[in-house]
């Protein structure tokens, strides 16, 4: 146990206007569970890039069993024993579970044969999965199985995990973490990266911090308050969003029988869903992604239109009224997907203005666009949510995550909204700015607007919401008052874990 | 209609849809990678021109189709380099290759308009040429003819059977997904793009060796629009791709023999748009599949 | 290595600098072209661009240059509006002819009558000759999802077939003695589209261009249809989510184009061409799609870019004229423009910087 498995030692990564890593030096021994700790944007993924061989270090070194360790590309990662869970990006939707495990493997036999291999592991730990099954039907969990079950396949020496928990249901964690148990015991480390440090503290031995690219501590968590570590990620002590009393009003929004077809391949159908909205409440939407949120944002907004009588603003019909003519009348909408969704991103921020503020600021005549008025609604936005930015003229896609998101939220609460719809408020933003927007949408209910806040952070709903309702499978269960409501109600509400109930994604 | 031969007819529709077949199914592999390439008619009208050209100077058509299948790679790889390194549009760069296409083939035609070329020999089948029916449609024409089917069949079983065809279809799927695997996008994309230049400059020179056979600029007549069309039709699939192209071929061919047998009373212009409207009415009528996930989307490796 | 970083923003001053850039490069390599066709290159280059302004014959040559940047223009302002929305209408050949047929076919209609109501009537014509042929792929787009970029190119080929069967049969001049082609509409005064100041070439379509141009600007920069159409383009979820509807958006660019197309081959029947026949589409419609890219899909920029290609058109023939240049050469001289063009388009997006392997 002298030699570490993996040894880094002052590794720095800049990319123009950023430096990502700064002197980074840590060492994960063997058979631990090693946390990576940090903000969006602290330098995790930049860093995780250059161990799995996507990326190139400036400067520093790693050493891994002792030798000198610099894979040029992910292949020779691989090769040496490094196997990497992504949160985003590396599944082939339109190819099978078995395809999509061989496509991860040097030399992946044939497909009959590794199917069996796939059928054996998944079930010695725990993770059953149909190799056959095309991955764009796969829950989100089960789409995760198929990124562990590729890496463990390759017998790996350290295994890198980015955010794994961040798609699961309670239930679902608990799965992943006996895996990763079993895994530590057969000896294999693993990096493990998150945010949220509950999590860490249950099943992490050590962890390294980052902030904005350096290590700023190192501790056993398991030892550590989560306060401190928090207090060590964000560099600041932080206040939690507060609000007064909840006055409910009458009912604005009422669904009733909401149903809609998957609008596109592989996504998710909108089953029956019913639900009424009073004025000066806040509703929190939990699930795991892919269990319909956008289908539902998106019927709210008027993106996708419904049958008639589905959908009542403040008594009236509004299922197939368009987006704009929502917005004339109260309901607006923030959906998750900041860049080429909520905003343009090669357009500035003036200009994305203009894109939901029209009809409610006056910012159209005639046909004819008021860019003076417009500018200056931009402006105001800009400077109430203290979005960092040169000014109104600079384009979306220059801004931080958090930047732009406080922007686009902040965009749609200045125009005085009777409903608001917001899909994931705060993801990928850094805990200062969540906290601004978590306190702006409490202020907004406060005032009297009505509120529906859909989000896979659970504890950003329990923080922020009156009643509790969660989706699964396109369905909606019935809402439920957010105080007193346990992790393990929460859990049965978001569906169990997946294996135990039938698959989902017929869509 | 009563003088229109079946046999000769669909016999006809097999030799009509070869260089349809050609462009298309190349421009199925590069789709299938992920890449939109527009330029199919550029592409396949200097593959016209380069076979022409190379096999009147050496006598031989087989050296012909293979500077066609050169020059339509050729070709190709301004497209590759433009979309894959400069990452350009790719619609607009497609069109680009399709306008200069045009202008390079006539340019490279010019002294070959109205000259003979050399005679591909036809290759009929020993055995399969005898099956009554069959073999008179299918198993008596030039081996280029077979070729094409062959090069489907291998198109076939390179996307369905082989690793490395298994990663082509991973990085049309998600460029993103298969970079982070470590796989080659750009290298990739660039040998698929390639392949369908040669693609298309084989079905070119079949136009201008075959088909027709002689140099006129042109003589592509929107051939490699209708190869596009069939891709689409195909839903990115080889097999549906051969029963497009005979549509197609069926209806240039009907036309043909209309317009031979004088039986009917439409005049020859309206008979000749029968092909365009085929495409349109095919593609209208038969919903396409789901496209490959990452068409035509630019990939820029921002690590 | 070279690698290519992506900036934070676009670059305004490649935005403007990148067409001189490519039409600079062109000229490099168009010149390395004619050298070796065995051609003097600084000499080509001259009397491609220098000759048909300054030249022996620029009288004749000089007033060439609205007559046919005129089409170019109006059709490439209606195609840019499209493409900025990523709708590609391809077919503006077509669109042309039917604009050219319908309108030629209602003056022919009137013929002989003198009235004024002639003029007026097949501008109408023509405009929705060319409106309705480019709702074909529009429509079918909006209903059937069918890919408009095949539509409307295949629509080119049946409309070549109409054209060929109009001056063949419909509408061939009875007084002909069996040659193909319509009634000369130049020399039916209430039909002809003559030079508003003779001797310039300044004709009603190019004056109708030219206000294209203006209210192509003031729609892009001040207009609500701008603002979309520019969405849609960048953003396709965006702009839905900002209340574009994508299919009418397809229906009014289309539509736009379609007009805008049949009206330049309205205006080109009954002036500069004269009369219907087989040959008379001489591919604006195509080359237009070149003028809206070198124009940057930008109305400014393309009434720039319009001048520039007739320019080429008109060189280009003198060249062939003086020089025994393949005309040839000159659609490769164009198509390597657009080449350059989208090559070096990628510094507005980018920055090149030589470092250290690129991780491809």
């Amino acid at each position: 146990m002298t030699t570490p498995l993996l040894e880094l030692s002052g590794l720095t990564k800049a990319y123009p206007g950023v430096v990502a890593n700064s002197e980074v030096s840590f060492e994960i021994a063997r058979g631990e569970v090693h946390a990576l700790l940090g903000e969006n944007g602290a330098g995790k993924s930049t860093l995780v890039k250059t161990i799995y061989g996507l990326v190139q270090p400036d400067a520093g070194t790693m050493r891994l069993d002792g030798q000198h360790f610099a894979p040029p590309e992910p292949r020779a990662a691989r090769a040496a024993g490094v196997a990497m869970v992504f949160q985003h990006f590396s599944l082939f939707d339109a190819m099978s579970v078995a395809e999509n495990v061989a496509l991860g493997m040097e030399t992946p036999p044939a497909l009959n044969r590794l199917a069996a291999q796939i059928r054996e592991v998944s079930q010695s730990y725990g993770l059953p999965l149909d190799p056959d099954r095309i991955v764009g039907d796969l829950s989100a969990g089960e789409r995760q199985r198929v990124e562990i079950v590729r890496c463990l396949l390759q017998e790996p020496r350290l295994l890198i995990m980015d955010e794994p928990t961040s798609v699961l249901t309670p239930q679902e964690v608990q799965i992943l973490f006996e895996t990763l148990r079993k895994l530590r015991a057969e000896g294999v480390s693993i990096l493990y990266i998150s945010h949220k440090l509950e999590e860490i503290r249950t099943i992490c031995d050590s962890a390294t911090i980052l902030r904005h690219g350096k290590v700023v501590g190192k501790c056993d968590p398991k030892a550590t308050a989560a306060r401190d570590m928090a207090e060590q990620m964000v560099g600041a002590t932080l206040a939690t969003p507060s609000r007064a009393g909840g006055r409910t009003g009458e009912v604005v929004l009422e669904l009733s029988g909401l149903s809609a077809p998957a609008p596109r391949a592989f996504g998710t159908a909108l089953k029956n869903i019913d639900l009424s909205l009073r004025a000066g409440e806040v509703l929190g939407i939990g699930g795991v992604a892919g269990n319909g949120q956008d289908e539902l944002a998106m019927a709210l907004s008027g993106e996708m239109s419904v049958a008639p009588g589905m959908i009542r603003l403040k008594d009236r019909e509004i299922g197939t009224v368009g987006v704009n003519a929502r917005r004339r009348m109260g309901l607006l909408c923030a959906p998750e997907e900041r860049m080429g969704h909520a905003a343009a991103p090669d357009m500035s921020l003036t200009e994305n203005a203009l894109l939901t503020a029209g009809p409610r600021e006056d910012l159209v005549r005639h046909g004819f666009l008021r860019w003076g008025r417009a500018r200056g609604f931009a402006e105001r936005v800009i400077e109430r949510f203290d979005v960092r930015t040169p000014g109104p003229g600079t384009a979306a896609r220059a801004l931080s995550g958090g930047n732009l998101q406080k922007f686009v939220i902040g965009r749609e609460i200045m125009q005085r909204p009777e409903v608001l719809v917001v899909n994931q408020p705060t993801w990928g933003v850094d805990a200062a700015a969540a906290a601004t927007i978590r306190q702006a949408l409490l202020d907004l209910a406060e005032a009297g607007a009505a509120l529906i806040v859909i989000s896979q952070d659970l504890d950003e709903l329990m923080e922020i919401s009156d009643r509790f309702a969660a989706l699964n499978g396109g369905s909606l269960s019935p809402p439920r008052p957010a105080e007193g409501l346990g992790i393990d109600e929460i859990g049965m509400m978001l569906g169990g874990a997946h294996d135990m109930t039938p698959a989902h994604g017929e869509g | 209609m009563s003088n229109i031969d079946p046999i000769l007819l669909l016999s006809a529709i097999i030799v009509v849809s070869t260089p349809i077949l050609l462009a298309a199914i190349g421009e199925l592999v590069v789709e299938r990678a992920g890449v939109l390439n527009l330029g199919v008619e550029g592409m396949m009208i200097t593959g016209a021109v380069c076979g022409f050209v190379v096999a009147t100077a050496t006598g031989s058509p087989w050296l012909g189709f293979a500077g066609a299948a050169l020059g339509g790679a050729l070709l190709s790889m301004v497209f590759g380099i433009l979309t894959q390194l400069f990452l350009s549009n790719q619609v607009a760069t497609g069109l680009a290759l399709t306008l200069f296409g045009l202008g390079l083939s006539a340019l490279l035609g010019q002294g070959y308009i109205g000259v003979k070329g050399p005679v591909v020999p036809d290759l009929y089948l020993p055995g399969l040429r005898d099956i009554p029916f069959l073999g008179p449609v299918m198993f008596r024409h030039d081996a280029m003819v077979y070729i094409a089917l062959l090069i489907v069949a291998l198109v076939w079983l390179f996307l369905n059977r082989t690793r490395a065809g298994r990663v082509l279809r991973a990085v049309g799927e998600n460029h993103d997904a298969a970079h982070a695997l470590g796989y080659k996008v750009v290298r990739l994309r660039l040998a698929a793009i390639a392949f369908g230049g040669a693609c298309a400059g084989l079905g070119g020179a079949y136009l201008s060796l075959v088909r027709v056979p002689q140099w006129t600029e042109g003589m592509t007549a929107g051939a490699g629009w209708i190869a596009l069309a069939i891709v689409v039709f195909a839903s990115w699939r080889p097999g549906r791709l051969v029963l497009g192209a005979w549509l197609f071929g069926g209806a240039t061919a009907l036309q043909l023999a209309l317009q031979a047998s004088g039986g009917v009373q439409i005049p020859i212009e309206y008979l000749q748009m029968a092909p365009y409207l085929a495409t349109i009415l095919v593609l209208v009528i038969l919903r396409a599949g789901r496209a490959p996930g990452s068409l035509g989307r630019p990939f820029h490796a921002s690590s | 290595m070279i690698r290519l970083d992506r900036r934070p923003e676009p670059s305004r001053a490649w935005t403007i600098a990148t067409p001189f850039v490519a039409v600079a490069l062109t000229m490099v390599a168009g010149g390395l072209m004619f050298a070796l066709l065995g051609k003097d290159p600084v000499e080509a280059i001259r009397t491609i661009f220098w000759d048909p302004l300054f030249g022996d014959f620029a009288s004749y040559s000089r007033p060439q240059l609205l007559v046919k940047a005129g089409p170019l223009i109006l059709i490439a302002i209606g195609l840019s509006l499209g493409f900025r929305a990523g709708i590609w209408n391809i077919g503006a050949e077509g669109q042309y002819i039917l604009g050219a047929i319908c309108a030629a076919a209602t003056g022919l209609a009137i013929y002989p009558a003198e009235t004024w109501i002639v003029f007026p009537a097949m501008i109408v014509a023509g405009a929705l000759g060319g409106l309705l042929w480019a709702m074909i792929p529009a429509l079918l787009k909006v209903r059937f999802g069918t890919n408009e970029v095949l539509v409307s190119l295949m629509l080119v080929y049946v409309a070549e077939a109409l054209l060929a069967s109009m001056s063949l049969g419909l509408l061939r001049n009875p007084e002909g003695m069996g040659f193909p082609g319509s009634r000369n509409l130049a020399q039916y005064p209430s039909a002809a589209n003559l030079d508003l100041i003779p001797g310039t070439g300044l004709h009603w379509g190019v004056a109708l261009a030219f206000a294209a141009v203006i209210v192509g600007q003031v729609v892009m920069t001040r207009h609500q249809l701008g603002f979309r159409v520019r969405l849609a383009g960048q953003s396709p979820r965006a702009a839905v989510f900002g209340g574009v509807n994508p299919g009418w958006l397809v229906v009014v660019c289309m539509g736009i184009s379609g007009g805008l197309a049949g009206l330049a081959g309205m205006f080109e029947v009954a002036g500069p061409a004269g009369r219907l026949s087989i040959d008379f589409n001489v591919g604006y419609g195509f080359t237009a799609i070149i003028v809206a890219f070198l124009g940057r899909l930008n109305p400014i920029g393309i009434l720039l870019a319009g001048l520039l290609m007739a320019l080429t058109y008109i060189g280009g023939e003198l060249a062939q004229l003086q020089m025994n240049l393949p005309l040839a050469a000159i659609q490769m001289f164009q198509g390597m423009l657009l080449f350059f063009l989208l090559a070096i388009d990628v510094l507005t997006n980018f920055s090149f910087r030589f470092g250290r392997r690129a991780v491809a």
